[in-house]
């Protein structure tokens, strides 16, 4: 099912790195779906404990933002943003943005998941459905190599 | 509602460009050859010393103060989905701003990962 590699794709991946490469990318992007998604929802937890954020005056926008960082769920929630940021560095060294990025939308299955789960949020059908195209689309991305351009030494 | 579109714009564009800038500063570093903590914190440290990260870090916080402001009014499994539409923005500055080559099936993947995200998004 694989595309023939373009001369770029030849000559900046050897047949050698293949496996290694992938299984890093694939890890690395593993890691991100998991954490990312955690991180955020552990924010949405902390945030809502709070209520609606008024930016005006200054006053209750601190007020707010103290109570936020006052609580452990945030920083379970930074320290998993933290991890995620990490996981996406190191697969940033190892393949293209193009693809990362795009890859890590499998995130949102975890996402929608953790909604219903944690949070008691309703999901749609629709929603569902939208999240399969996601999945369809990163199966696209995935035929793809994870890099195109030269890493410098 | 005004400002709620400011803060995903800001989301969106401020931090897929935050994004980009880490990718230019990985690419520069170099890759992680084997997956260990040790190595893995070297490139960490080496990446740190660059400036493309302190000026994507900047944009990144930018973006996730925006998003904590916005998850404070709005479920996240709505809030994060939209920023998704982050994904066009992301591979033309691959293009552009790291010189990645974006084939056909990359964009068709990519077309839906957006396709997908205007689903969930219609669906509330």
């Amino acid at each position: 099912m694989n595309p023939p590699l373009t001369e770029t794709q030849t000559e900046s991946a050897p047949s050698t790195v293949h496996t290694p490469l992938h299984l890093k990318t694939y890890l690395l992007i593993g890691v991100m779906i998991v954490t990312g998604p955690v991180g955020n929802l552990l924010l949405a937890k902390s945030t809502k404990q709070v209520g609606e954020i008024k930016v005006w005056p200054l006053s209750e926008l601190v007020g707010a933002f103290v109570g936020i960082f006052g609580s452990f769920t945030i920083w379970a929630g930074i320290s998993c943003l933290i991890a995620f940021i990490i996981a996406y560095m190191l697969a940033l060294s190892v393949a293209d943005y193009s693809f990362v990025q795009p890859a890590a939308a499998l995130g949102y299955a975890v996402i929608a998941v953790l909604g219903v789960l944690v949070l008691h949020e309703k999901v749609a059908p629709l929603h569902w459905a939208g999240i399969a195209v996601i999945c369809l689309g990163v199966s696209f991305i995935r035929n793809t190599h994870p890099r195109t351009t030269e890493t410098p030494d | 509602m005004t400002l709620e579109y400011i803060l995903f714009i800001l989301v969106i564009v401020v931090g897929t460009g935050g994004e980009l800038c880490l990718g230019r500063a990985m690419k520069e570093t170099g890759e992680l050859e084997r997956l260990h903590p040790s190595d893995a914190f070297k490139l960490i440290g080496r990446a740190l010393r660059l400036k493309w990260i302190w000026i994507g870090v900047a944009m990144m916080a930018t973006a996730f103060f925006s998003l904590v402001t916005l998850l404070s009014f709005e479920d996240v499994s709505f809030v994060v989905p939209v920023t998704a539409l982050s994904y066009l923005v992301g591979a033309v500055g691959g293009i552009f701003f790291l010189g990645e080559h974006v084939n056909w099936q990359r964009w068709v993947g990519i077309g839906l990962v957006c396709i997908g995200v205007t689903m969930v998004v219609i669906s509330h």
